[in-house]
């Protein structure tokens, strides 16, 4: 038997309206332990409202090795950035 | 000088702040001595965070029972200048930790008995006691959840787990009775609308800790002889080795800072 508890990886919301963001992990029998222990571990000093937890093996990543064909091409596609736009004037909250 | 009435029901009340204080600042003290001893990473911060709490609660409390004494003491003066025979804390939190199961059923037969009396607290007529009360059942709710949770995967866990948290049980249920166990402090705070009857949170403990026994598979012991005495100052000699260690360095140094 496997005595290592599973590895979870922990999400942190630390505002409504934000969205949760990736903060490490953490070892838990299960998911109600690993919110519980994500409570005490990363959230002591007021970071946030809410908490997500995933196994970490249930996690699908991108390759390593494949990272050149997968994000090198965006590099030079500079006119994928909306920073070619003119703002008119007078125009808020943009 | 004051009325000797007057006087009598400040005595009265700075008994009873002390009695709320000390409970929380002995396993504070008793439950940090596990940083670096738990058997997780994870487990160790939790119980550290659990510990920090009630150092904090501990702190309001024993600032408001100086502020009633009037003699210009304050938390710290209170905490780490008095010796185990003026503490007031319930026996239940100075029993030593143990193994993992002895401290898990420790903080949660006291989460459970804290969730209870702070729920009745709230309602205090002194807003003080009360406002004190509602921030810290907060933090005991939390606490609760976690020492149950605890309770019920030791319980229901492994062979081992079981039959240490059973035995846990079964040596701590002694120290049970004292929290239910009014005196005459209390029936001056209950005539204030200060305080509340001890004896209603029976019902109420009783309500959670079953139950979540039962959940755990455990057998909740039949109430033998209980010991008490705690919260009039009579302790066992576990609690003078713990002050002996808490207080060590401000009484060395009086005074020193950091």
């Amino acid at each position: 038997m496997n005595k290592e508890w599973p590895l979870w990886e922990i999400f942190v919301r630390s505002e409504n309206g934000l969205a949760h963001k990736h903060v490490g992990s953490l070892h838990a029998a299960d998911a109600e332990m690993a919110v519980q222990n994500a409570r005490d571990l990363y959230t002591r000093r007021n970071e946030g409202v809410s908490i997500w937890v995933v196994k970490s093996s249930d996690v699908v990543a991108t390759d390593p090795s494949q990272a050149e064909a997968l994000f090198e091409p965006s590099e030079d596609k500079a006119y994928r950035h909306a920073t070619f736009y003119k703002v008119p004037e007078g125009v808020k909250h943009l | 000088m004051c009325h000797p009435e007057v006087r009598a029901e400040r005595a009265s009340k700075g008994e009873f702040l002390l009695r709320l204080g000390d409970s929380p600042l002995v396993l504070a003290q008793r439950s940090s001595a596990w940083v670096a001893h738990a058997p997780i990473m994870e487990e160790d911060v939790a119980l550290a965070n659990v510990a920090l709490d009630l150092f904090g609660q501990a702190k309001l409390w024993l600032d408001y029972a100086g502020e009633i004494e009037g003699a210009g003491r304050d938390a710290d003066a209170l905490a780490f200048a008095r010796n185990a025979d003026a503490y007031r804390n319930v026996l239940l939190v100075e029993q030593p930790n143990g193994n993992f199961a002895d401290t898990i059923v420790r903080g949660y037969f006291y989460d459970a008995w804290a969730h209870a009396h702070l729920g009745a607290l709230a309602h205090s007529s002194d807003e003080r006691v009360a406002a004190i009360a509602a921030k810290a059942r907060k933090e005991v709710t939390y606490h609760l959840r976690r020492s149950e949770d605890w309770l019920i995967r030791l319980g229901d866990g492994t062979e081992l787990s079981h039959e240490r948290v059973q035995r846990a049980v079964d040596e701590l249920w002694r120290y049970t009775g004292e929290l239910f166990l009014g005196d005459e402090i209390d029936a001056a705070m209950v005539e204030q609308g200060i305080g509340v009857d001890p004896a209603i949170l029976r019902e109420l403990w009783l309500e959670r800790v079953s139950p979540a026994l039962r959940t755990a598979t455990l057998v909740q012991p039949s109430d033998g002889w209980m010991q008490r005495g705690g919260k009039q100052g009579r302790h066992s000699e576990a609690l003078s080795y713990m002050l002996a260690e808490m207080q060590v360095l401000p009484r060395s140094y009086p005074g020193a800072t950091w």
